[in-house]
């Protein structure tokens, strides 16, 4: 469930990175509150042990399919809500730094998706609700089951979001959220039943773990900290969709912003494909009414009214031309290494 | 599952380039984070079917991946080898949208193709900066810069821990899942019931590693408070690099160079 | 000077889940010394250590290093003063490099940086591996990871080293390299271990702990000739005082 760096315009980026950073600053602030010394190493072990585990595949029995551990919810129930952001983060980063999972720049997208709503979304009002400081078998597979559902289901929408809202992928909102939600339906009830075996397997041979985890790190102990993140969440989401709904119905921020002071729009005639190029991108971009665009073959005509073939064939020649120097130039740069 | 020790193999491989010795290697860390970021959101800005814009942008790969001796069939086999997401979202795209955007003779390429066909190329330029950003500097470097730039120091202090850690718990998990993977048929990924108490102990000794690292640190005079010497420096040459590719970002988004050279390539053929 | 010497005083500890551990363990080793403490697995060699610091605190007894016992308000002093090496590097070596590791004690301690940098570049000598200084610990051998530990506890400037099996898991040069650097420190040393011709070499004095007991102290040669001794210990005579199969059969052939 990997967003990537492709799928997602600068908008949508920037706008979960700063939510994400701003969530970040705020949980380590948390974290330095708790003053436990212990808590950094614990921190920084069990993400290696989250990345570790995730490497880990299981048969799911009677699908011949496979699966892994999540994370989120594990780290929210071994280290509270604010830890376990952090830790999430964490994984998500050395993912995306190593192994190209997601991008830069979708990470802030992916740490929101894969941490938020576990650890601050799932965990206390799911959770902790269920299990309420006193754990038993049945609680705890009520509580990961239903937790690790509502974490991919939100998870997987807000990716549908972000990608609609980016508006590259030209997936229509409707059909990608009838293909995620279900499928994230199926593996949210496998990771909940995972993660329940796992805590239920340490709760066992130390039960004095999950106890101490009881006393820190309880959000939502006064009602306004709650609202604080919904709401930091809920204006994330549409300044998100505000901006990117802004930039990719004018794909060209700069020159827009250039047409919009001179007001001479129709002086640039080599670019004549802006203003109808927005108008398809309107339709495409926005959320839910387009369904499969049944519309866009009558209005295909007059919105591309000027498919320059000059200009394509000369992008294509140009483009390849292009590649072709930043190669040789690469080459030469390396034999000039080795001479030297 | 089989897996585990390639990918704690790569990760370990990419720090080892990281060691190499280069003009780029001894940058600071600042500026190649800054100048990555910069060129991840230039490529991305682009509107979903530039196509021809987004070529000039591989000189900065290829430059970095050249100056830095970096083994770009490696990386190259590396950002291939992961695409899932971005292809499984983006082969959609020529699927709904049909509309014919160039035309080449009776031959018409419609808009999806190329929309995918840019999602693709904005695939391979982001991902090749991130794994060049982390071969020429290393992951260390960049959460010292990190630091630098005012991430708390709790976050980043952590990240330290699980990067040192990866290598430690993903050669247990390997141990362990060899060791069980002896005792069963199924070699692809381990039974359900084998997993579970796999992943628990793993956990439980996880925990008991977190215990006696804390112990040791606090036999070291550790206090709450990690401290950490970082020596950075930014002189003319990280200046320079930064600039240097920032402006050039700046004006590869704002010129269609490929355009204006094809335009002239063809110009002189007619 | 008094200020090296480790003595314990009847002490005893129980762990959490109720197995006694410690029951009554008493002795005193001064300054220089170079004591083996040795016993079958689970004579709880390293709870004892794990007292000698503070990181334990026994039931009953006490525990005093130079002059003071060990209180909570003097454990820094005493933390600082007594160096512990553990078992396993992995979980002594946790910083980003070697230097940082090295780095870490005396950050704590308050040197400033330039003294830092000077200490550990003499820590990382002494132990002979100043060229691995920039690398990170997962990416040295495990002789290398062992010298940098005990680089880590040197940095500190003990005056008590306490090492956790120190030759477990080396191949037979690196030990042998080990023994050597061990044998040129001037610090009081105390030596868990199950690699008794380590003690031969290293130490002049041998505690052997039985069952939570001491059921011997003194000197390592008397003590590892005593075939009674030691059996009844789950030890056995190390390997180079064993008349040696390979040897006796080559007499034979002669």
């Amino acid at each position: 469930m990997h967003m990537a760096d492709a799928l997602i315009s600068p908008a949508v980026g920037g706008t979960m990175w700063a939510a994400t950073a701003g969530l970040i600053a705020y949980s380590a602030k948390k974290v330095k509150e708790e003053a436990d010394d212990r808590k950094i190493p614990l921190m920084g072990v069990l993400g290696a042990f989250i990345f570790a585990a995730q490497m880990i595949n299981f048969s799911i029995p009677g699908t011949g399919s496979s699966g892994h551990l999540g994370g989120g919810m594990i780290l929210a129930i071994l280290l509270g809500p604010y830890a376990a952001f952090l830790v999430m983060a964490s994984v998500l980063i050395v993912q995306a730094l190593f192994f190209a999972d997601g991008g830069l720049l979708a990470l802030g997208c992916n740490i929101f998706n894969l941490g938020f709503f576990p650890c601050f979304i799932v965990y206390p009002l799911i959770y902790r609700k269920i299990v309420a400081g006193m754990p038993t078998r049945g609680r705890i597979m009520l509580g990961s089951v239903l937790g690790a559902i509502a974490g991919l289901q939100l998870g997987a929408f807000s990716v549908v979001l972000e990608t609609v809202l980016a508006g590259i992928a030209e997936l229509p909102f409707r059909a990608f959220v009838l293909l995620m939600q279900p499928i994230h339906l199926a593996i949210g009830i496998v990771e909940g039943l995972v993660t329940a075996a796992v805590v239920t397997f340490v709760w066992k041979a130390r039960p004095e773990i999950l106890d101490a985890v009881e006393y820190v790190g309880v959000i939502g102990k006064k009602v306004e900290m709650k609202r604080t993140f919904l709401g930091l969440a809920v204006a994330a989401v549409i300044a998100g969709g505000a901006l990117s709904w802004f930039a990719s119905g004018n794909p060209d921020g700069l020159e827009w912003a250039m047409f919009k002071t001179s007001g001479k729009e129709e002086l640039e005639s080599h670019e004549p494909a802006h203003v109808s190029l927005a108008a398809i991108q309107e339709k495409t971009a926005i959320l839910p009414d387009y369904g499969f665009k049944k519309a866009e073959s009558e209005t295909a005509p007059e919105v591309w009214p000027a498919v320059d073939l000059g200009t394509s064939v000369s992008g294509l020649v140009g483009g390849a031309l292009t590649l072709l120097l930043a190669v040789v130039i690469g080459l030469g740069l390396r034999r000039s290494k080795r001479a030297a | 599952m089989n897996n585990i020790g390639a990918n704690s193999f790569n990760i370990g491989y990419l720090d080892t380039l990281a060691c190499g010795d280069s003009v780029l290697h001894r940058l600071d860390p600042r500026a190649k984070l800054i100048a990555t970021l910069m060129f991840i959101v230039a490529v991305v800005s682009f509107d979903k079917y530039a196509l021809s814009q987004l070529t000039p942008f591989f000189i900065y790969p290829i430059v970095l991946i050249s100056l830095g001796g970096l083994p770009a069939g490696y990386l190259l086999k590396k950002v291939l080898l992961v695409s899932p997401f971005a292809i499984l979202v983006g082969i959609f795209n020529p699927l709904l949208d049909k509309e014919i955007l160039i035309q080449f003779g009776s031959i018409g390429i419609a808009g999806g193709w190329i929309s995918f066909m840019s999602i693709l190329l904005r695939f391979v330029l982001t991902v090749t900066a991130a794994l060049i950003l982390v071969s020429l500097t290393g992951f260390n470097a960049v959460c010292g810069a990190l630091l630098k730039f005012g991430m708390p120091r709790p976050f980043v202090m952590q990240l330290l821990f699980f990067y040192r850690y990866i290598f430690v718990l993903t050669d247990e998990a390997e141990r362990m899942v060899r060791a069980g993977s002896f005792r069963s048929f199924n070699s692809r990924a381990v039974g359900f019931k084998t997993f579970i108490p796999l992943t628990g102990t793993l956990l439980l000794r996880t925990l008991e590693r977190a215990e006696r690292i804390y112990h040791a640190m606090c036999c070291r005079g550790f206090d709450g408070h990690i401290r950490i010497i970082r020596a950075m420096k930014i002189r003319h040459q990280e200046i320079i690099f930064t600039l240097g590719w920032t402006f050039l970002f700046i004006w590869l988004r704002c010129y269609n160079i490929p355009l204006t050279l094809g335009a002239l390539i063809t110009g002189v053929l007619k | 000077m008094s200020h090296h010497i480790v003595e314990a005083v009847d002490l005893q500890y129980t762990y959490p889940d109720g197995t006694a551990g410690l029951k009554g363990v008493s002795f005193r080793i001064s300054h220089g010394e170079s004591v083996a403490i040795v016993g079958e697995n689970g004579a709880v060699k390293s709870t004892l250590l794990l007292h000698l610091n503070g990181y334990l605190t026994a039931a009953q007894g006490t525990v005093r290093i130079g002059d003071y016992p060990l209180t909570k308000q003097n454990l820094k002093a005493v933390r600082r003063s007594v160096g512990m090496v553990f078992q396993n590097p992995d979980d002594q070596l946790f910083m980003p490099t070697v230097f940082d590791d090295v780095a870490f004690g005396p950050l704590n301690l308050g040197l400033a940086k330039e003294e830092v940098v000077l200490t550990v570049n003499r820590a990382l000598e002494t132990v002979g591996v100043a060229h691995l200084k920039q690398r990170p610990p997962y990416k040295l051998s495990q002789g290398e990871k062992r010298a940098v530990s005990i680089a880590t506890v040197l940095a500190m400037s003990p005056d008590i080293l306490v090492m956790d099996e120190p030759t477990s898991s080396l191949d037979p040069r690196s030990r042998r390299r080990l023994i050597e650097l061990l044998k040129t420190f001037r610090h009081t040393k105390i030596v868990a271990t199950h690699d008794l011709d380590m003690a031969l070499d290293l130490c002049e004095r041998t505690i052997v702990l039985h069952q939570g007991r001491i059921t011997a102290d003194g000197p390592t040669q008397k003590i590892m000739r005593d075939e009674e001794l030691l059996r009844s210990s789950s030890l056995e005579k190390p390997l180079r005082m064993q008349s040696c199969p390979v040897c006796a059969g080559e007499k034979k052939a002669f």
